[in-house]
């Protein structure tokens, strides 16, 4: 990337809304309410930064002041060097977003003239637009649905047409809100596999949020927790459930009664069935762990219990 | 900049050929809108069968009036009477798509929603206007070729404000639409008449306040070599078209304004 110094430079920022509450039969009152308070972020070029949160904890509202739609009531922002709101239409041209609800693609036009609109728009160059396109095309295997109008789409289809869409300029920071949800397996495997790519190819800064586990441990070296406007953690996936004590379970089926298991990486919580069924919370790495097992006891079958990141974002907000 | 511009027309082809697929309904269309306006040159008629003079002025004077506020306004809502659609935008968050382009926002929403239906009324608009002009005895020079063309596009500014200053307040007042009308709507209708027909008070906020006495009325008074009653000068009879700068800058701030007050919706 072209860019010294972070693609995102957020300090102090704060979102504040107005809402009238009724407090009589005729009388309303003007209130404050914060939706962001108080926001510090830096993110370098190159990084995969998940940014959760439970609903309405600020997420959507923190991506709109950064791409420009949106105006802070404080704070500064810098996205790719520039001021979101006052240099929306350049900054548009270097960000890619993709926003679900906010479809970037015409409803009754086919997928492929879209693009070719988008091409205008975002002044690309022809030799350009076309090598990107052919690259998106076979890595999300569009070519079956490039013809088809974006309303008669599938939405796997569609979100592979909208993160297309954003990225047909090149952009150096993509930002994604929920891009996964209510994807087929396939396509979400297909969708992350794509950011995946993108971000190692070409050093593409990503920014998501999300509610998908896999899509954090997949895209998300690094995890910014929000929760009523403001910052609760900011590290790895590992650190938050180091820190909040929440860890994968080993579920393991035995061929015959044992006694409790006891495997480097893991400890043994539970026991069933004479020691038939037994979970383990793990420490260490999976595989390490599975065939630990498997040498001290005759393994019939095993599954993973993750560690939901919903239980853990409830957890941080409880925690004062 | 020449980039820009091929990008808007771009977008803006998109827009015809998607309205245009449907070709015996998009036809009906056409001729429906350019009739429906034909009514407004009736009920000037239809007053002047009562009377043979409004303020001193005939029906041929009322009509260079008449034919350069509908053509003005009549320019204007092709233009940009789309943006009496952004309150959809508002309430769906779709504004948000358009803000993550590249491109005005205003520009988008102008060309997005193009109506091509409109061009019927543009098309009656002219009609009436070359008639008034032949029907008023105009004692052609020059200028008065100049002013006659200019006239309805500096109009067209002042209704395209107005338009634009209303669809600004709707980032406050989401669906006030109605509010906005009186000024489009009303404004047209109060253009097409001589402002001495309004009473003292009314006519001034209306006519001199809002400007809207520079659509119709005042350069209708230098194309026709007439003075005026109220004692307005000549100068400002030829000046009128340069109020529509106002208007364009009045509207520019009330928009911006407006966009940095967009709340969006939900994710």
């Amino acid at each position: 990337m072209t860019g010294v110094g972070p693609v995102v430079d957020v300090r102090g920022l704060r979102k504040e809304f107005t809402v009238w509450a009724r407090t009589g039969r005729f009388r309303r009152e003007r209130r404050s309410v914060a939706a962001v308070d108080g926001v510090d972020l830096r993110i370098e070029p190159g990084e995969m930064v998940g940014y959760l949160g439970p609903n309405g904890a600020g997420k959507s509202t923190t991506l709109k002041m950064l791409t420009g739609i949106l105006t802070p009531s404080e704070g500064s922002v810098r996205v790719c060097g520039l001021e979101p709101v006052p240099d929306r239409t350049r900054l548009a041209r270097r960000i890619g977003a993709v926003f679900g609800q906010r479809s970037q693609l015409w409803w009754d036009l086919p997928l492929s003239e879209s693009f070719a609109l988008l091409r205008s728009v975002y002044r690309v160059g022809a030799a350009d637009h076309a090598r990107r396109l052919a690259e998106c095309v076979e890595l999300l295997e569009m070519s079956p649905f490039l013809g088809t109008p974006v309303r008669q789409l599938s939405l796997g289809q569609r979100m592979r047409g909208e993160l297309t869409a954003a990225l047909l300029h090149d952009p150096e920071l993509l930002f994604l809100d929920e891009p996964t949800i209510g994807l087929d397996v396939v396509s979400k495997e297909a969708v992350r596999g794509f950011l995946a790519e993108l971000n190692v190819r070409y050093g593409t800064t990503l920014v998501l949020t999300t509610h998908d586990l896999a899509d954090i441990e997949r895209l998300c070296d690094r995890l910014v927790v929000i929760d009523r406007g403001s910052v609760v953690h900011d590290g790895t996936l590992a650190a938050l459930h180091a820190r909040y004590g929440s860890r994968r379970r080993l579920v393991v089926e035995l061929d015959r009664p044992g006694p409790p298991l006891a495997v480097p990486g893991a400890s043994t919580e539970r026991v069933e069935a004479d020691g038939r069924r037994q979970t383990l919370a793990l420490d260490g790495a999976l595989p390490a762990v599975v065939a630990a097992v498997a040498a001290a006891a005759p393994l019939r079958d095993l599954r993973v219990v993750e560690p939901a990141i919903e239980d853990v974002i409830t957890r941080l907000w409880k925690t004062p | 900049m020449a980039e820009v511009l091929g990008a808007y027309r771009r977008l803006f082809a998109a827009q015809v050929r998607s309205q245009t697929q449907y070709r015996v309904s998009f036809a009906v269309d056409l001729l429906f809108n350019a009739g429906l306006t034909v009514i407004d040159v009736l009920v000037l008629l239809t007053v002047f069968r009562v009377t043979p003079e409004l303020a001193g002025f005939d029906v041929r004077a009322t009509l260079v009036m008449a034919g350069l506020a509908q053509l003005a306004f009549q320019l204007a809502d092709l233009a940009v009477g789309n943006l009496e659609r952004v309150p959809f935008y508002l309430r769906t968050g779709l504004l948000d798509a358009v803000l993550l382009r590249p491109l005005s926002a205003f520009g988008q929403l102008v060309v997005l929603d193009f109506a091509v239906r409109r061009v019927g009324r543009v098309l009656q608009g002219v009609a009436t206007y070359g008639v008034a002009l032949s029907l008023a005895g105009i004692g052609w020079t020059g200028p008065r070729v100049v002013l006659a063309v200019v006239a309805p596009f500096a109009g067209a500014v002042c209704y395209g404000a107005i338009f634009t200053a209303g669809a600004a307040t709707m980032f406050w007042l989401v669906d006030g639409g109605e509010v906005v009308n009186v000024l489009t709507y009303g404004g047209r209708d109060f253009a097409s008449y001589p402002t001495p027909v309004y009473g003292a008070w009314f006519g001034r906020v209306f006519g001199f306040a809002l400007g809207l006495a520079s659509v119709g009325y005042l350069p209708a008074l230098a194309l026709l070599g007439r003075s005026d009653p109220l004692g307005t000068p000549a100068w400002a009879h030829w000046g009128a078209p340069l109020v529509s700068v106002a208007w364009a800058l009045v509207a520019a701030l009330l928009w911006r304004v407006g966009i940095r007050h967009y709340r969006s919706t939900g994710s």
